[in-house]
């Protein structure tokens, strides 16, 4: 465990310092650059790509969280209970709706720029935090249930001090799917002219030159491995709190 | 998906309202009122004019379309059978295909040739809401995988028969179609080809690695692991990269050109889709076998059946329908992501939506997002049925929890 730990920071020290001075890598991306092409993307600072296509995911995902996590506890509820099975095959088959397609079809409603992708990635990070947190609240044991009743909670005390911390660690698997799905979907954004890393892809893949689609990808991978990295410990950590009362999953 | 809560028919309650239904019919109304029925363009570029349902068809025609809503979506509002919502909302379904495909060739004049007629947010507003009522029809019926076959069968089969009729011929995105029918045959055979080939290809490496897996333990962490980083990599990027290697080895390997590899085209956009779905095929498969009870296995030990017996009769055909769920999350996802094919020269449906991004064409944008969307969606409702069928009765109530994030959840 030791190891790998010493891995990801020396990796998380490589990222920043090649967001910092992109420059001086140039060697490194050089052998994949044909014909003297440049090795390095400059058209815009790959610091403030980053910067910009982390804000998007971050807002998205935000949004997607607040509203997802809204309807499943609406609809896991007595009064909401009746739309219990409709959204779950909603959100079923929403799942199959690819992620390009949404950004497709969100183009010519919302026009170009980063709208039509942050509305994409909203929808599309709606459902895996939904459906987990629906398993989440669902899943709660019944004798758990039965006992913070017993000891005269109200139903919305029940939620917020036993259902919801009980389902924490699994809402936060949702969360973490859709931040990782998010980081990898922004970079079609750059298609339809929204401002991510996706640019400097797409910048590659139009001039043939492979050191472009290296460095974008690469800085891509690299974040969705730390966000997944975070994610995970931080389900661990949560996980050995609620610890034997963790319902087994 | 039908793994629901035996109390919905009796939490329904409400002054003889269905309270899906209000909300459904207040998606109707919105929409119909404030949204256009249909857009109607002199030509494939300029600004789009707005046209109201009424003023979409002619006068006697438009009110018995609009009467007929009407009617639907106050049956949708009471508190009707499920059979009855059903066939409503099939129907009124059928109803509004056959108003927007009139609606294009009563706007468009018989000479013109450029003007267009695509369909407006009224007609999509109330398409979704019927089209969600049919989803609560067909989940309150819970119908068996069989039903929802057929109903698939049903739908798609009015969907063929209507466009080949020629009752929508006057609308952009079949206008779109007509100029390129061959073409766009020719790329959904390509996009089939992505989708379906790189999954065959997936299932004959990933199933026997996944076996592999649970046999020699330390194999599963490192190549679940290492399957997982793959899955990082970001799927356009992934297609870029391979441009690279795949160009070294056409030009290097004999025999290699012959068989269509390539830094461009078709090559990359499939070794990417492949790669991106041996993870989930590797994981399902250990999932699946890991899943056989002990019970089972004992009493197939206890009967005296060998290991390559119990393998073939007890293991592989419990853990089957977890795999099936495999293949069902890759089809979904490569159909998906073939669309990315477009952006590299590799054909299929993206190369329509891409080429419709760069003109800012949107009817040629859904010419390549509509079939994408329909494929994936009748390729969803086909397996989760399979899955279905496959499953043994008892775990019904387990059914729902594992059909979706098997790929995310390693």
């Amino acid at each position: 465990m030791k190891g790998s730990a010493l891995i990801r920071l020396l990796l998380l020290v490589l990222l920043v310092a090649f967001l910092l001075t992109p420059q001086s890598f140039r060697p490194v991306f050089q052998p994949f650059a044909a014909n003297g092409a440049p090795a390095i993307y400059t058209q815009s600072s790959l610091l403030a790509l980053t910067l910009s296509h982390l804000a998007m995911v971050g807002v998205a995902t935000l949004a997607a969280a607040i509203v997802s996590i809204g309807l499943a506890v609406l609809v896991t509820r007595p009064a909401g209970r009746e739309f219990l099975p409709l959204s779950r095959s909603i959100a079923n088959i929403g799942q199959t709706f690819p992620p390009v397609a949404v950004l497709a079809l969100a183009v010519p409603v919302f026009g170009f720029g980063p709208i039509p992708t942050l509305i994409a990635l909203f929808l599309y990070g709606l459902l895996p935090i939904f459906e987990n947190t629906l398993t989440g609240l669902t899943t709660v044991p019944h004798s758990v249930q039965e006992a913070a009743r017993g000891v005269g909670m109200t139903d919305t005390q029940r939620l917020i001090s036993v259902e919801l911390p009980l389902a924490l660690p699994i809402i936060l698997a949702g969360i973490r799917l859709t931040a990782v799905i998010s980081l990898g979907t922004a970079t079609i954004g750059s298609t339809v002219a929204a401002k991510t890393l996706g640019e400097v892809i797409i910048a590659g893949l139009i001039s043939n030159n492979t050191a472009f689609v290296l460095q974008g990808g690469l800085v891509v991978a690299l974040l969705a491995l730390f966000i997944h990295q975070g994610f995970t410990s931080l389900e661990a950590r949560i996980g050995r709190q609620a610890g034997a009362m963790q319902p087994a999953q | 998906m039908s793994a629901g809560f035996d109390l919905q028919a009796t939490t329904r309650r409400g002054a003889g309202l269905d309270r899906l239904g209000v909300l459904l019919a207040a998606i109707v109304a919105a929409g119909l009122a404030l949204q256009p029925f249909c857009l109607f363009r002199a030509n494939r570029i300029v600004a789009a004019k707005p046209v109201g349902l009424l003023s979409a068809l002619p006068p006697l025609e438009s009110q018995i379309v609009l009467g007929l809503i009407v009617v639907a979506s106050v049956l949708l509002l009471l508190r009707t059978p499920s059979p009855l919502r059903l066939s409503v909302s099939v129907l009124t379904l059928v109803l509004l295909a056959f108003a927007i495909g009139r609606a294009g060739v009563y706007l468009t004049p018989s000479s013109n040739t450029y003007a267009r007629v695509a369909p407006g947010g009224g007609f999509w507003f109330a398409a979704f809401a019927f089209a969600i009522a049919l989803a609560d029809a067909a989940v309150r019926l819970r119908m068996p995988p069989l039903g929802r076959l057929a109903l698939l069968a049903l739908i798609g089969g009015a969907l063929w028969l209507f466009l080949w009729s020629g009752a929508c011929d006057a609308l952009s995105i079949l206008r779109e179609y007509a100029n390129r029918a061959d073409v766009f045959w020719r790329e959904a055979r390509v996009h089939l080809f992505l989708a379906a080939g790189s999954l065959a290809a997936a299932a004959v490496v990933g199933i026997p690695l996944g076996i592999l897996c649970v046999r020699v333990r330390p194999l599963r962490a490192a190549l679940l692991n290492s399957l997982n980083i793959l899955q990082t990599i970001p799927s356009m990027a992934l297609f870029g990269l391979l441009i690279a290697p795949l160009a070294w080895i056409g030009a290097h390997v004999p025999g290699a050109s012959a068989i269509g590899i390539a830094g461009i085209g078709i090559a990359p956009a499939f070794v990417a889709l492949f790669a991106y779905s041996l993870l989930p095929m590797v994981s399902n498969t250990v999932a699946g076998l890991e899943s056989v009870p002990v019970q089972a296995r004992d009493a197939a030990r206890g009967m005296g059946m060998t290991a390559r017996q119990r393998f073939m009769e007890i293991e592989l055909p419990l853990a089957f329908p977890v795999i099936l769920t495999g293949i069902r999350i890759v089809l979904v996802q490569n159909l998906g992501l073939a669309v990315l094919a477009g952006l590299i020269g590799g054909g299929g449906f993206g190369t329509f939506v891409f080429q419709g991004i760069s003109q800012t064409a949107t009817d040629l944008v859904l010419l390549g997002a509509l079939p994408t969307v329909a494929l994936a969606f009748a390729a969803a409702i086909v397996l989760d049925a399979a899955v279905e069928m496959t499953r043994p009765m008892t775990s019904a109530s387990a059914r729902k929890s594992k059909s979706l994030f098997e790929r995310h959840d390693e």
